[in-house]
């Protein structure tokens, strides 16, 4: 993995929505006060015919956009993930997901990365949520690239989506060839020392706690598992099966996000030791992004001290779960 | 039961049109649609039969009064559209498909068993014609139907309706006003909201639950065109959907909310406005003597 920049997710989310609005006359898009923010102005601007505004109203917005997938339509709507997965949470599981309407999603300003607007602002959550609807794809993109290709394929899959992107500007480490699909997760390292599996800007931070282990004679596979929902039981079993011990990271609660599915894939296909990085059952708080990610525990140092942890529970039990081979994958 | 003998339309096969009727034709309809609620409520032994009773006719003059445009043969070709909002009224809305020829009659008989299409609220996954969203968390059909009303009037550039009914009582849900703001904000006068205010809700009368009154003066401080009718007098619904259909002719830019004024139960002379039966089936004896007391009406 190379450093090739640094740029916000968000502004893939809004680069591919124009990129939408381009190949498909009936993606709409619907705005929530705050487009600038959350990148969809740039669809209002060049598709004026094809954006509503609906003011500050989640609830609504998500209804509505209801109704415009029942008719036919490629409804968008952004907001801030704190509002637009959580304050709509019913009308996500009744209007949105119940109906299998073809929905979209984009959940902005998410994570604690936002900063100084605090932990209201900071949502933590909602992964939690959002993979417990039936029908529901998730998607919790690494980079710009990423987010950009993210945002075109869940446009052009049938069915409820939701993209989760962030405020601040992220490493930039895939291309153009950097494979992409739905549900597939990508190794993004190989090695068998240990599994982290992480997503989102702690993918990158893996990489860097991936170096450091390798200055030890560590090889660390390194999982991008950028589709929560529907999860890669194959990858994830895999890895963990090889590695025989697995860290998860991402900057969510450590409960019931992408650590909970990990841990119910392991659970059943690969009882392995699991150390979980993410914020640890508590609410945010105003800071620049890096003082954030330092004082909640997010950077690639605790991922490399997981590591080591993961690892010596491994070696000290005797689960004996890399012995295992050729047995099914369950899914749920 | 002899005084099924004497009707004179053989309601197990006949199916009623949805073309323009006199306000006297859609009596029968109306009472039909009622026996097949006490019918289907008092097989499945749970539901609820105040509000589906007290809206029939509100239901027959909208689904038989010429106002909804449909074929019942296929409810995927461009048609009228109507969102139940108030999911727990399934009953009345099953009714009147099934007397249009959407479905079965007899697969009324289904209602709330298992593996029916007949869920107790609406469920878009069973693919019952005419049912055009799940719903039942109240407050939501409301804006699902301001969503279609943007796509056919201004992304399709159509001029189909589309109707939406939810109770008084869900009124209270907040997400109702805003679904109202933004009906008015792009000046959908190609839909129509209609309310039946049977004044009860669960716990009791709706001023005592909490207080949504006046309905008409809010409707219009959201930009409604507003009207209050009768909702058990034909001629009167009647010259409510008329209003709206005036108001989308003229391009008035104006949505319609009819104010329905009903009573809950209607029809059964021992459930007329008593919030108790808001949620619960008749017994059989209940039923038989419902069903009496209606073979005695047109």
């Amino acid at each position: 993995m190379e450093l090739l920049g640094s740029k916000p997710t968000r502004f893939g989310f809004g680069d591919g929505l124009l990129a939408l609005g381009e190949r498909h006359s009936n993606v709409v898009v619907l705005g929530g006060d705050i487009t600038g923010s959350v990148m969809t102005q740039q669809f209002k601007e060049k598709f004026p015919d094809r954006f509503f505004s609906i003011g500050i109203a989640e609830q609504n917005a998500t209804t509505i956009a209801a109704g415009l997938a029942l008719s036919g339509k490629i409804p968008f709507f952004a907001s801030y993930g704190a509002f637009c997965a959580l304050r709509n949470a019913d009308q996500l599981r009744i209007s949105v997901a119940y109906n299998e309407a073809n929905v979209k999603i984009g959940g902005g300003h998410s994570g604690i990365s936002v900063g100084p607007d605090g932990a209201t602002h900071q949502v933590l959550e909602e992964v939690a949520f959002l993979r417990t609807l039936p029908h529901m794809t998730l998607i919790v993109p690494a980079d710009y690239e990423e987010a950009r290709k993210a945002t075109i394929a869940m446009g052009e899959m049938v069915g409820p989506a939701y993209i989760r992107f962030g405020r601040s500007p992220v490493p930039l480490f895939t291309t153009l060839d950097t494979p992409f699909v739905l549900g597939k997760a990508n190794v993004v390292r190989e090695g068998t020392d240990v599994a982290i599996i992480a997503n989102g800007a702690l993918v990158w931070e893996a990489h860097l706690a991936a170096i450091e282990l390798a200055k030890r004679g560590i090889q660390a596979r390194i999982v991008n598992v950028h589709t929560v929902k529907p999860f890669d039981f194959e990858t994830v079993t895999a890895a963990a099966r090889e590695c025989g011990c697995v860290v998860t990271a991402e900057e969510h609660q450590v409960h019931a996000g992408l650590g909970g599915a990990v841990a119910e894939c392991t659970g059943k296909n690969a009882p392995v030791p699991i150390e979980f990085v993410g914020v640890k059952d508590s609410f945010g708080g105003s800071g620049d992004p890096e003082e954030l990610m330092v004082k909640f525990g997010l950077t690639w140092k605790e991922i490399y001290a997981s590591a080591l942890v993961a690892m010596e529970r491994r070696d000290k039990g005797s689960s004996g779960v890399r012995a295992i081979k050729d047995v099914p994958v369950y899914s749920v | 039961m002899t005084a099924e003998i004497k009707r004179s339309i053989d309601f197990n096969t006949a199916t009623f049109t949805n073309e323009r009727r006199a306000p006297e034709a859609l009596a029968p309809i109306a009472n039909e649609i009622r026996r097949d609620i006490v019918r289907m409520l008092v097989r499945a032994g749970s539901g609820h039969s105040g509000g589906p009773l007290g809206s029939a006719d509100i239901f027959a003059t909208l689904y038989f009064g010429g106002y909804m445009r449909y074929d019942p043969k296929d409810m995927s070709a461009p048609r009228a559209r109507f969102v139940l909002s108030a999911g727990h009224m399934a009953p009345v809305m099953y009714a009147s498909l099934a007397n249009a020829g959407c479905y079965p009659k007899q697969e009324q008989e289904t209602l709330r068993k298992y593996d029916t299409r007949l869920q107790g609220h609406p469920g878009r996954d069973m693919h019952l014609p005419g049912i055009e969203t799940s719903s039942g968390s109240l407050g939501q059909g409301i804006s699902i139907a301001v969503g279609m009303a943007i796509s056919d009037k201004l992304v399709d550039k159509n001029d189909r309706r589309v109707f939406s009914l939810t109770g008084d009582g869900e009124l209270q849900e907040g997400s109702v006003w805003e679904a109202a703001m933004s009906a008015s904000h792009y000046k959908l006068d190609n839909f129509c909201w209609l309310i039946d205010n049977n004044d009860c809700q669960i716990d009791g009368r709706v001023p005592d639950v909490m207080n949504v009154y006046p309905i008409d003066k809010k409707c219009e401080a959201f930009g409604f065109d507003t009207i209050v009718v009768n909702g058990h007098d034909f001629a009167d619904l009647m010259r409510g959907f008329d209003h709206f259909l005036a108001n989308q002719k003229n391009g008035s830019g104006k949505p319609t909310a009819i104010i329905c004024q009903t009573f809950m139960g209607h029809g059964v002379s021992f459930m007329n406005d008593k919030f108790e039966w808001h949620g619960k089936p008749p017994t059989k004896d209940q039923a038989m003597a419902a069903l009496e007391e209606m073979s005695t009406m047109p």
